[in-house]
């Protein structure tokens, strides 16, 4: 009897493919993937780009540029371009780049700032370095930040025992006469060997220079703007999911014959599509402000003060998902095979796009692979709306491929309709 | 001829290797009730969903009051009633038919009065603003009919309106029918209930792999398929014996206790009949002798070999 249900079952999983699919492959791809993810993330061989804005140009501050530069950790970006083109960084041009999301990180040296270096006693009065960041990546400041202290003490080694020795004169005494010159020995010693790029990182360490930590993002530290990250990659997510859900009404209605009536009808099947699209581009709408409402609501989510960005992400992107969900629904022959062909592509696209793990967090290949998911598109946006502080007409780019997508989504969609119009 | 609520001539398609229609050709007279007969996989679904411009015929017109039409071509004068229960189940009986009325063309000043005149016709007023899944079997088939009269078709093609409910709804609906009738409508009905079709339709229509295989009134078919055929059952009291020949149109069931075969000539044949069994040491328990029925022409013409 047993060997009988035993024979029942593997003969019914031999013959249903999306079965298949999702007992064996599914689970084989969430784990490439998340592998990937995480197996990838900030590894060794994968440097952070750093913006530096040098204002000062003195000795110190070019040293310290030197020092960063031949951090392995770290790719020194000092002018506009990538390339190495353009004009020198500025403070404000470092911060444009942060704020465009073109960098995480920069490096401001103001003018002024060598002078209050001294690490045992940093004065007050002088600027401080600066450290921008972008909340977003909460890693690569923290990493910047540890080098930047480094080197603050093995750049200028020479300057460093300089300052040492007026700290000891001022508060131990004045050195003798034979003192003063064994360590001018030992000051062109330690600038010699900087200069001649031996290991600064093997001069040695004592406290740290000032820095001010700055995040250009939200400068007041607000860490609402990570809800609204969370809430559009949930959001999204599941705007997917009930899209391809409530596209799956369709084959309900093939299968009790409403459908049929309803291409009978004046509608026609590209009306019935239409309407369908219609309607769940309004209840994606809808599902998206409820979920940032409730995020404005419990969670501080910024969402008043941004509202004709978010709305006008949301409408693009509900299209789009309303679209994909109707696309699904028309390629599918079954609402078993619609629930396994959404429940594969839609959590893949999320995994890759950012909508489960931030993009800004995986390698520089995985967040390009990311592109091609509908997720990274919205996700995007969104970051442009709620952390970039970004005018509606920077949206653009994301606003033409999820208009896009939604085109290329309902012709497919229309194409395989054909099968439930005239035969 | 041009006036012809229907008529299919030549229909022809197939579907990959399989001939569902080979060149059928018939019509439908106005206010007629015309039966669309046929084992399963026959053609009648298929000529029915033609007819409805849901499917492209190879071959063949079909033309609806004289309009020879494509699939493309809207159908204001048809009303399709589908074989599936085609209604919303979460929305009442009042929203369906609205919804579907609305589609359908009928204007909002004609709608409220179309949705009043197809709850009372189809006896549903009382269960107006139930949601229709609360609704027996019998119940959604009368409202899936209304459905598709909203915008007050000239030509109804029902798909089996009846299968699956009890004899009251069954009853119900052929009312309903002949209420259209009198409002001048023509209606074809594709149906397995052959005692139906022999009492409710006008002319019938057989159709087998294809083909129109018979057409015309029920005497028309039982004339032209069988002649003046009686069926004859003979319950003997004994089984037939095995070593007696069975002559070659007699049927003699498993258990060899009864006999059946159609005669034309009652006063030579039955006679005959009588002797052969008498010859062959068998008594005579019982003699059923009755006309033919719709069912022996529809089994006369089509064969008795399952199709599907």
């Amino acid at each position: 009897m047993i060997g009988t249900l035993l024979r029942i079952g593997f003969i019914n999983i031999r013959r249903d493919r999306v079965v298949q699919a999702l007992t064996f492959l599914l689970p084989i791809m969430f784990f490439s993937i998340f592998a990937t993810v995480f197996g990838n993330q900030r590894n060794v061989s994968e440097r952070i780009t750093v913006a530096v804005a040098d204002e000062e140009k003195s000795e110190y501050s070019k040293k310290l540029v030197k020092a960063l530069a031949a951090e392995g950790a770290l790719k020194i970006q000092t002018t506009t371009e990538r390339d190495g083109s353009g004009a020198e960084l500025t403070r404000d041009t470092a911060e444009a780049l942060i704020k465009g999301g073109t960098y995480s990180v920069a490096i401001v040296l103001p003018k002024g700032f060598s002078e209050g270096r001294n690490v045992f006693q940093p004065d007050p009065a002088t600027p401080k370095i600066q450290l921008l960041s972008d909340v977003s990546d909460p890693i690569a400041p923290q990493m910047v930040l540890g080098l930047l202290q480094k080197v603050s003490f093995t750049a200028a080694p020479d300057m460093l025992a300089t300052d040492g020795m007026g700290m000891l004169e001022r508060y131990g005494g004045t050195l003798t006469p034979q003192q003063k010159e064994s360590m001018a020995t030992w000051q062109k010693l330690l600038a010699d060997q900087t200069a001649s790029g031996g290991d600064a990182a093997s001069a040695g360490g004592f406290a740290g220079v000032p820095v001010e930590q700055i995040n250009v993002m939200q400068p007041g530290g607000d860490s609402r703007p990570t809800i609204s990250f969370y809430a559009a990659g949930i959001g999204v997510m599941f705007l997917l999911f009930s899209c391809s859900g409530a596209g799956g009404a369709m084959l309900d209605e093939e299968e009790s014959g409403t459908l049929g009536r309803l291409i009978g009808s004046r509608a026609g099947m590209t009306g019935v599509l239409a309407g369908k699209w219609l309607f769940l581009a309004i209840m994606g709408v809808i599902q998206l402000t409820v979920m940032f409402v409730w995020g404005a609501v419990m969670f501080g989510l910024p969402l008043w003060s941004h509202l004709p960005g978010f709305f006008t992400m949301t409408i693009f992107t509900a299209c789009a998902a309303a679209a994909f969900g109707l696309l699904l629904a028309t390629i599918s022959r079954s609402r078993a095979q619609l629930s396994g062909l959404s429940t594969i592509i839609i959590l893949a696209m999320s995994a890759v796009g950012g909508s489960m793990f931030p993009r800004f967090l995986m390698t520089e290949g995985m967040q390009k692979m990311g592109l091609v998911t509908f997720n990274a598109w919205a996700l995007d946006g969104y970051i442009k709306v709620f952390w970039r502080e970004a005018p509606i007409i920077d949206l653009w780019p994301q606003l033409l491929v999820l208009a896009g997508l939604c085109v290329v989504f309902l012709t497919g969609a229309r194409f395989f309709a054909r099968r439930w119009e005239t035969l | 001829m041009s006036s012809l609520p229907l008529r299919v001539d030549g229909a022809g398609k197939s579907f990959g290797k399989v001939q569902a229609l080979a060149g059928a050709s018939f019509e439908v007279r106005p206010g007629e009730l015309l039966g669309l007969l046929g084992p399963n996989g026959a053609g009648k679904t298929t000529v029915i969903k033609a007819i409805a411009g849901r499917l492209q015929l190879d071959a063949g017109t079909i033309a609806v009051f004289g309009r020879v039409l494509t699939p493309r071509d809207p159908r204001p004068d048809i009303g399709l009633v589908p074989q599936e229960l085609a209604v919303y189940p979460l929305l009442t009986a009042r929203e369906n038919l609205e919804v579907f009325g609305s589609l359908y063309g009928v204007s909002k000043a004609d709608l409220g009065k179309r949705v009043s005149w197809a709850l009372e016709w189809s006896d549903l007023k009382d269960r107006a603003n139930e949601p229709t899944r609360r609704f027996s079997g019998g119940m959604r088939r009368r409202l899936n009919i209304a459905c598709s009269l909203l915008h007050e078709p000239k030509l109804v093609l029902l798909d089996e309106p009846t299968v699956g409910v009890d004899p009251q709804s069954r009853e119900r609906i052929y009312e309903m029918l002949s209420a259209l009738r009198q409002l001048g409508v023509s209606i074809v009905l594709t149906t397995h209930h052959l005692e139906e079709a022999e009492q409710r339709c006008d002319r019938i229509v057989i159709i087998d792999h294809g083909r129109i295989v018979a057409a015309g009134t029920l005497a028309e078919l039982l004339r032209s398929s069988l002649g003046n055929a009686r069926a004859v059952e003979v319950r003997l009291a004994s089984p037939w014996p095995a070593h007696a020949a069975v002559p070659a149109q007699w049927r003699v069931s498993d258990d060899g206790r009864l006999v059946k075969t159609e005669i034309t000539n009652l006063g030579q044949e039955l006679p005959a009949m009588m002797a052969t069994i008498g010859g062959a040491g068998v008594e005579v328990s019982d003699l059923t002798l009755r006309g033919s029925t719709l069912h022996d022409a529809f089994i006369a013409l089509t064969g008795r070999e399952l199709r599907e």
